[in-house]
């Protein structure tokens, strides 16, 4: 029909499945946040390490290049706590851009009521949240274990298949502690800016629940002479998560079974928090 | 008239917040072309509403809209529905274009399908020019319009509309208005339309549920509730005398006299002509004249009282 005649036709056509409508939402959403500058200097900054890392690993198997620059082959050694300290770095990195994109995501359609015109249409909540939250779990993939694996796959084809036999629970655990990771950010970043539905205010917050959530434990402990204050710290307990999957022989204040339960915890309240608040309307009684 | 199947049928329906009960067994079959939902602020109109979109879980009772129940098939509904706000309901950092193509697309829409009908769907409510303009610059009358667009934008079958003219001044009230007689009129949707407005409804609509607190306080078609009430009379005049007024009795209309001024119900066939032919005959001079039907506000008032 052309658009000049101003008359009201019906849709006859196919719809799409279901279950890709989802998708609608990374697509928007991301087209959206790659339209400031900043973000997207600040993603490009993040592939800065994982280049560094690359540049370490064709180092380390280039013997003759090492002792050139008279450096010991054991000054870079490719391992496990190597790419522990890569998952660190990028941790934060990924945290950062969390922190800046994630309050973005809900807080707009929260505080402008868009959520009725989401919600009567055959798109329920639990695809409505998974949607916001594929832009950040596909973003921080991006920067944590996708340009890990690719290191891993460096490593492996430069080392022989014997390294990459034995250190193959590396991948996995590359894969397991990004995971696990960017699970507790986005659903922590959206679960704040559900709740205070101010972009800027919910950024703050999610840098307070981690910085002032560390100092906390740090005082708890102190006080109460107890490390069971490492529990508000979400930083120690992910850490303490990555020791263990990455083998990295460090002593843990607190088990790491119970730190497995507390994040698991943290997302349970965050999921909780943000079902509550994502609805058409919400229910004065 | 063609008999319309059933658009919303309400079955004891009832709602419950905490211990507050905001609608109270609403039974009725809605079958109306255009269904217009009245009633005082808080009577329940839009908790009605969003209980049919599934919003709200009813705490008794069922309803059905195009025989799909509410509780359990609200995915099939919502896949119907076009549903326009009362509130402020858009992203404001977002184009019109591509808010509504969004919409399109959730609806189900392909998205090279979903970006033509954003096109069509703006251009029919007005908004061509501002179509790529972002919406936090749109005025509240612009807003409302480019809520209207997203409501009809996947060709739903039913078109629910919650107080569309608010906020609007008197010219873009009365294209408001116009669009949703367009729409009624074209008879690809039904519409419901919920407004506390008198006039919108009386404008819109060949069918009304009154609610009052909570309850269903009438329901009638408008246009048979019309052809029954009564035609009113009232007249100014100069000269009148008994014979005047036992005239008009033997037409059958019922009379009320004052100083100067006459109150009369119409008979049935009786028309102002034979009012003003009585007055020629008898040199009886009409100053004033007031002809008026039952109106809306009339019913509503009615179904206020009782």
């Amino acid at each position: 029909m052309a658009i000049y005649r101003r008359n009201y036709k019906p849709y006859a056509g196919a719809l799409t499945p279901a279950w890709s409508r989802c998708f609608i939402l990374f697509r928007y959403s991301r087209r959206n946040l790659f339209r400031s500058k900043f973000l997207t200097a600040l993603f490009v900054v993040c592939f800065f390490y994982p280049v560094l890392c690359l540049l370490l690993i064709y180092l380390a198997h280039s013997a003759s290049f090492l002792a050139e620059l008279g450096v010991s082959s054991r000054v870079l050694s490719i391992d496990n706590e190597f790419f522990f300290r890569f998952m660190s770095v990028q941790g934060v990195l990924a945290f950062l851009l969390t922190a800046f994109t994630g309050p973005g995501l809900i807080s707009p359609d929260l505080a402008n009521g868009a959520l009725p015109l989401y919600l009567y249409r055959p798109f329920s909540r639990a695809e409505y949240v998974l949607g916001k939250s594929s832009v950040l779990a596909i973003l921080l993939s991006q920067i944590t274990w996708i340009p890990g694996l690719i290191l891993f796959g460096m490593q492996a084809s430069l080392a022989g298949a014997n390294w990459t036999w034995t250190n193959l629970w590396i991948a996995a655990s590359l894969v397991l502690s990004s995971l696990i990771w960017i699970a507790v950010l986005a659903l922590l970043a959206m679960a704040l800016s559900a709740w205070v539905k101010w972009r800027i205010v919910a950024g703050a917050l999610l840098l307070a629940v981690m910085f002032f959530g560390a100092g906390f434990a740090q005082a708890i402990n102190a006080v109460l002479q107890t490390d069971s204050g490492h529990f508000f710290n979400v930083a120690y307990l992910m850490t303490t998560v990555w020791n263990a999957l990455f083998r990295v022989d460090v002593h843990h204040a607190i088990p790491v079974g119970q730190a497995w339960v507390a994040l698991l915890v943290y997302c349970a309240i965050c999921l909780g928090l943000l079902m509550r608040k994502v609805r058409a309307y919400e229910v004065v009684r | 008239m063609v008999s319309l199947p059933p658009l919303i049928e309400l079955q004891g329906l009832s709602v419950r917040f905490g211990k507050r009960e905001i609608l109270s067994s609403l039974t009725a079959s809605l079958r109306g072309r255009s269904i217009g939902l009245l009633g005082p602020n808080g009577a329940g109109k839009s908790t009605l509403i969003n209980t049919l979109l599934g919003f709200y879980k009813s705490s008794a009772g069922s309803a059905q809209i195009f025989g799909y129940d509410i509780r359990t098939e609200v995915g099939k509904i919502r896949g119907l529905v076009g549903y326009m706000p009362e509130n402020d309901a858009f992203i404001s950092t977002m184009s019109a274009v591509s808010f509504v193509q969004m919409m399109g697309e959730l609806s189900g829409l392909p998205a090279d399908m979903a970006l033509e009908r954003a096109h069509e769907a703006l251009f029919y409510v007005g908004l061509a020019e501002a179509r790529y303009r972002p919406l936090g610059t749109y005025s509240l009358g612009m807003k409302q319009l480019a809520k209207l667009a997203q409501a009809i934008v996947h060709g739903p079958k039913l078109l629910i509309l919650d107080e569309p003219t608010n906020g609007l001044d008197p010219s873009a009230r009365q294209r408001m208005i116009r669009m949703i007689r367009e729409i009624r009129d074209g008879n690809e949707m039904r519409i419901v339309l919920c407004s506390h407005l008198l006039r919108d409804v009386e404008d819109t609509c060949d069918e009304v549920l009154i609610l009052k607190q909570g309850r269903i306080a009438h329901y009638s078609n408008l246009d048979e509730e019309r052809r029954a009430n009564k035609r009113f009379l009232e007249l100014e005049t100069y000269g009148a005398n008994g014979d005047f007024t036992e005239a008009i009795e033997k037409l059958g209309c019922e009379c009320a006299v004052t100083t100067n001024r006459m109150k009369m119900i119409l008979a049935e066939g009786v028309e102002t002509r034979d009012i003003f032919r009585l007055a020629a005959e008898r040199q009886v001079r009409i100053r004033r004249m007031n002809f008026r039907r039952d109106s809306l506000e009339d019913i509503f008032l009615k179904a206020m009282e009782s």
